[in-house]
């Protein structure tokens, strides 16, 4: 992993900015460009969902007792609301809609006596994104010149939109079966076989190219928001927004390794510095899709499946064909590295590639389609995952690459059946936690394992102990 | 357009605290990659472990000193227990652990079963935990204004926020330069260029890279208090976004550079600033504020590409010198 | 200079005249001895020695052909891996499983095959880091120069004095990674010398040095000896050995299978056996094999294996 300064020689080529690949992205996005339905709807309490944001407030006099009673008008992206104080002093609104909201005070309706410290404040502005809440609050008491009232996350902070929250702490598209941890177990075999797509395609990258590409997390959301494209905006079957999701999925790989990926090798760029490319193709793709589509959930298909029961356990058809398709594709992706003769070349430049490429294989043709077949194997399982969540987001694929990392090291970084194995032990664990922790942490026990087997075994369960410096 | 408003903005900026607790946290990641190379993708982790070890010993009643010593602590434990395992695996494991337990701290404190302790999804509001710093201030109440610059003296977003954390910054600087011209920092340089040569002269490898995970945590967490005082605690604001942002603000600055980090966080935060504020005036109604956002997100992603392919060693650095380099 | 060279090499041959020249042979005064040393990378055993002693003061010779597993025993004797098993001790300590950082700090110090000089940083630096016993490398120390500036002037005095006897201290404020391959070498083995070891373990000093260095190189060696430290060196070529060896132990397949003083040892039919494998078309006690020729070839072969290495490790 040595990289000085590019040599002189190296120098001189200067890789092809990855224009292609920015052009197809816009272009098919920018067909796309719509306001998101939403509408606001006051309740009598909040709480944060994937769907549901909530603007909260406190009004205390002076005293510290609540205010009550005091009219606040909420403007943002639906129109505007006006919500009332309870006995509490508490005020809540509940907005289904990301955006900015400015909260207007009006100051005839604050309690006999009673004063703004801060007479010059009587709006605030909040930015706030589903699943969280945000406060805006107006101190009263003696006026000062100071503006101690509050809004919170205040809008001078640069966290406003760039916060990470999970759209996929959400319950899989199934309803409970009589046994819990059957059905727990079942949901983690088809969560790992989704995952297993995506992590396949970043173990075969790992192993030919070396590179962790943190970017692959982005490829899975692309092709679940291609499919969201394709069915509710363009108005396609679901089977042919999800084939041309994987096409155009593989299409970007292809461009990205032409444009990005190969010329970096051609120029010897160090292998820390690929990756912390991948970050930040990562960072920027996944702001271009919160750029074009919000950050809302965005549902693929609006109808829900009808449930089976299978024993012990109930899965919805649609589920239970995302199964069956991982398993289709991820027995023909084995088929394919064990007895073509492309796949045994993918294996052994993996394994050598001064040696493969000492006995006549092309190594950049291998790595062109691995490319491909990673990008295109990530589209699918971003689709399948958009379903099996019932909605993607913008950084779904973001949640789901620390799990597809976990998977791939687990298994052995760079052994594709290692990653398909360690993808499957991931599944069945954050399925299988939500058990015996709080569901919203069942990721974290599966990173949780990642570094403990890192503690352990750090070549993983298949991994040749070799492959560590 | 209202130019003076936005240049005030962008002004405003250049000493914002966030500004500032960036800052911190890029001089943070420096000793950890540009002075060993360690490739640290969980700063925000110890940002989060500084800022609520922080807020909830304040919660607590602790004074304000036993409240950061618990944040300094809570970063420090967190980089001890990231290094074992990983400090003698090669540098993209390091990677991947530091970014997956930044990422489990994160699900735990932002966990609902938590909320009676970190206030869960909704975080921990200012006024539960800003009473005991703001109480220290030693300026008079009320506000000031230098020009354009009008802010509270001791409340929130205040002046003495601001002279807290640019002195914070200050020490840090000097610091870390009295590290990089001593012969602590010297065998650190000898690790990053190449461990084995380290340890084959006799020098404890793994706890010199221990030593250096830990220092650049606790800088880290420091930051992190600093970023959230002026607003809340929210453990979705110190995600993996806030990781990458540190790491581009060290890679335009300048890794290996005493002023590498401070410069970045200028920069990159007036230049934000800038993008914003011009894109909210647009006069035609292109895009939503949010989408402003948004595309200044994506202009950081970019940015970070461009400088790592063309100019890694960033403004600061001597190109003889800096490179990226795994361990 | 010369009459003392001749007498400590002189008395060393007379020291060793006596030990049989058989492999695991038991030394007069050993400073490493080494038991039931075995060394398993899957099925394959890269190492297992018996037994075997080094004698101090003695340059010795580790030779073998390709694969031998001379650098892995290499490796374990200085805590840079890991044995399956076995046992060693070092003047009277055993240091099996003490960490690479402890055996150096035990008085033997290693170089590396493939040269581990610290490209970016000066080659004074790198000289300044072995050094022993600053307290500055101390991290809260560090902060108050006046607790270090002290030992700081005599390291540099004792680098500076290094670097001159190697003919670096023109280079003294270059990066390192500006060397050549044979100044590389040099600035290893100087650096090395910054630890004031007993033993210095050096793993193929010639591969890929200029040959207008060789000599002052196996110069430098001699010198090693003459100032009564410990030598041991890997050398996968006979030639570069047999001047400056006072002892020559050969490996194959793992094994100690000869060992012997260098005038008689490649007359070993194990030796002979061993080699037949690997450099067949050479005669191997041939002295006209050292002319520029071969050495040129010799040195790029070497340089080919270190470049396809280098790409490897990538």
């Amino acid at each position: 992993m040595h990289l000085a300064a590019p040599q002189p020689s190296q120098r001189r080529r200067r890789p092809a900015p990855s224009r292609a690949l920015w052009l197809l992205i816009t272009a098919f996005a920018a067909l796309l460009v719509t306001a998101l339905p939403a509408s606001a709807a006051a309740e009598p309490a909040c709480s944060p969902d994937p769907e549901t944001a909530c603007l909260i407030g406190t009004m205390r006099t002076a005293a510290g007792d609540p205010a009550v009673g005091v009219q606040l008008e909420v403007v943002g992206p639906d129109g505007s609301e006006t919500v009332t104080t309870g006995d509490d002093g508490r005020w809540v609104l509940a907005v289904h809609t990301a955006g900015e909201y400015t909260v207007n005070l009006d100051v005839e309706t604050l309690p006999a006596g009673e004063t703004l410290r801060d007479p010059t404040v009587t709006s605030r502005t909040l930015t706030i994104e589903l699943n969280s809440q945000a406060g805006a609050l107006f101190a009263l008491g003696e006026p000062t010149s100071s503006g101690d009232a509050t809004a919170e996350p205040s809008s001078a902070s640069p966290s406003d939109t760039s916060t990470d929250s999970d759209p996929t702490t959400e319950t899989p598209s199934t309803s409970p079966g009589t046994n819990r941890v059957a059905q727990q177990f079942a949901n983690g075999l088809v969560f790992g076989l989704l995952l297993a797509l995506a992590s396949v395609g970043l173990s075969l990258v790992y192993g030919t190219t070396g590179l962790s590409s943190f970017s692959h997390g982005e490829q899975v959301t692309l092709g679940a928001i291609l499919a969201y494209v394709g069915v509710q905006l363009v108005g396609l079957p679901l089977w042919a927004a999800a084939l041309a999701a994987i096409a155009i999925g593989g299409a970007t790989g292809w461009l990205q390794n032409l444009g990005i990926w190969a010329p970096l090798r051609r120029r010897r760029v160090g292998l820390t510095q690929q990756m912390i490319v991948t970050i930040g193709l990562s960072m920027a793709l996944q702001y271009l899709f919160q750029f074009f589509f919000g950050g809302g959930r965005l549902r693929i298909v609006t109808t829900s499946s009808s449930p089976v029961r299978i024993g012990p356990v109930v899965m919805s058809v649609q589920t239970l064909i995302s199964a069956g398709i991982a398993i289709v594709v991820l027995a023909g992706v084995a088929m394919f590295l064990m007895y073509t003769r492309t796949g045994r070349a993918t294996r052994a430049v993996s394994d050598n590639p001064a040696l493969a490429a000492a006995s006549g294989i092309g190594v950049e043709s291998v790595i062109r389609t691995v490319w491909v077949g990673a990008t295109a194997l990530a589209a699918l399982g971003g689709v399948l995952t958009g379903l099996y969540f019932q909605a993607t987001t913008w950084n779904m694929g973001g949640t789901i690459l620390l799990l597809m990392f976990a998977a791939v090291t687990l298994g052995g970084l760079g052994t594709a059946f290692g990653a398909l194995a360690g993808s499957m032990v991931i599944g069945i664990v954050s399925e299988m936690a939500s058990l015996v922790m709080p569901s919203d942490m069942r990721f974290a026990g599966a990173l949780l394992i990642l570094i403990l087997v890192l503690l352990i075994r750090p070549q993983g369960i298949l991994g040749r102990r070799d492959r560590i410096g | 357009m209202d130019w003076t408003r936005i240049l005030t903005n962008v002004a405003g900026e250049l000493f914002a605290p966030a500004t500032a607790a960036y800052a911190l946290a890029a001089i943070g990641l420096n000793v950890h990659f540009g002075m060993t190379g360690l490739i640290n993708m969980g700063q925000a982790g110890f940002m989060l472990m500084g800022a609520y070890g922080f807020a909830i010993a304040t919660m607590n009643g602790w004074p304000v000193w036993a409240a950061v010593l618990a944040g300094l602590i809570a970063a420090a434990i967190f980089a001890i227990i990231l290094g074992i395992p990983t400090l003698q695996l090669r540098g993209d494991y390091l990677a991947i652990v530091t970014i997956a337990a930044a990422e489990i701290a994160r699900y735990t404190v932002r966990s609902s079963s938590l909320t009676w302790l970190t206030g869960g999804n909704a975080g921990i509001s200012g006024n539960d935990f800003k009473g005991s710093f703001q109480n220290l201030c030693p300026l008079p109440e009320g506000s000031w204004a230098l020009g354009p610059f009008q802010y509270s003296n001791c409340l929130s977003n205040s002046w003495w926020l601001r002279i807290v954390g640019w002195s914070l910054v200050a020490i840090a600087v000097v610091l870390v330069w009295r590290w990089m011209k001593s012969p602590w920092g010297r065998v650190l340089k000898g690790i990053r260029e190449d461990e084995d040569a380290v340890r084959s002269l006799g020098k404890n490898v793994y706890s010199y890279k221990m030593q250096a995970l830990v220092l650049g945590g606790l800088f880290g967490a420091l930051g992190g208090m600093i970023y959230v005082l002026p607003s809340a605690v929210q453990a979705d604001a110190l995600g993996r976004t806030l990781t990458f942002n540190v790491w581009t603000i060290l890679l335009l600055g300048g890794a290996a550079t005493v002023f590498g980090p401070v410069l970045g966080s200028l920069i990159m935060w007036a230049v934000l600033m800038l993008i914003k504020s011009v894109l909210r005036d647009m006069p035609w109604d292109v895009i939503t504020s949010t989408q402003a956002e948004a595309f200044s997100w994506v202009l950081v992603g970019v940015t970070l590409m461009v400088l790592v392919i063309f100019r890694p060693q960033g403004i600061l650095g001597d190109p003889k010198e800096v490179a990226i380099d795994g361990r | 200079m010369a009459a003392s060279t001749l007498t400590r090499k002189e008395q060393i041959a007379r020291d060793l005249a006596h030990v049989p020249h058989k492999p695991g042979s038991t030394k007069p005064d050993p400073i490493i001895v080494a038991d039931h040393v075995t060394r398993r990378f899957g099925g394959m055993t890269a190492v297992d020695v018996h037994h075997l002693e080094i004698q101090r003061g003695a340059i010795t010779a580790l030779i073998g052909p390709n694969g031998a597993g001379k650098t892995t025993l290499f490796n374990l004797l200085t805590g840079f891996d890991r044995p399956n098993s076995g046992e060693w001790s070092f003047e009277g300590t055993p240091l099996s499983r003490m960490s690479a950082a402890k055996v150096a700090r035990s008085g033997m110090v290693r170089t590396f095959q493939l040269t581990k000089a610290l490209s970016r940083m000066t080659v004074l630096e790198n000289m300044r880091l072995g050094a022993t016993g600053q307290p500055g490398e101390n991290m809260l120390t560090s902060l108050f120069p006046p607790a270090w500036k002290g030992r700081e002037d005599d390291i540099t005095e004792q680098a500076l004095e290094l670097l001159a006897r190697f003919k670096l201290d023109t280079k003294k404020d270059d990066f390192a990674g500006s060397l050549s391959g044979g100044q590389r070498k040099l600035l290893e083995m100087a650096r090395a010398l910054m630890t004031n070891p007993t033993t210095v373990m050096l793993d193929e000093p010639m591969a890929g040095v200029n040959p207008a260095l060789t000599q002052s190189l196996l110069g430098h060696i001699e010198g090693l000896r003459d100032e009564g430290m410990t030598v041991l060196f890997v050398e996968h070529d006979m030639h570069m050995v047999r001047h400056i060896s006072d002892w020559v132990v050969v490996m194959a397949e793992g094994r100690v299978v000869a060992e012997g003083p260098p005038t008689t040892i490649m007359q070993d039919q194990a030796v002979v056996d061993a080699y037949l494998g690997a450099h067949h078309d050479t005669d191997l006690g041939d002295d006209s094999l050292l002319d520029d020729d071969v050495i040129d070839q010799l040195e790029e072969e070497a340089e080919a294996e270190e470049h396809s290495r280098a790409e490897d490790g990538e």
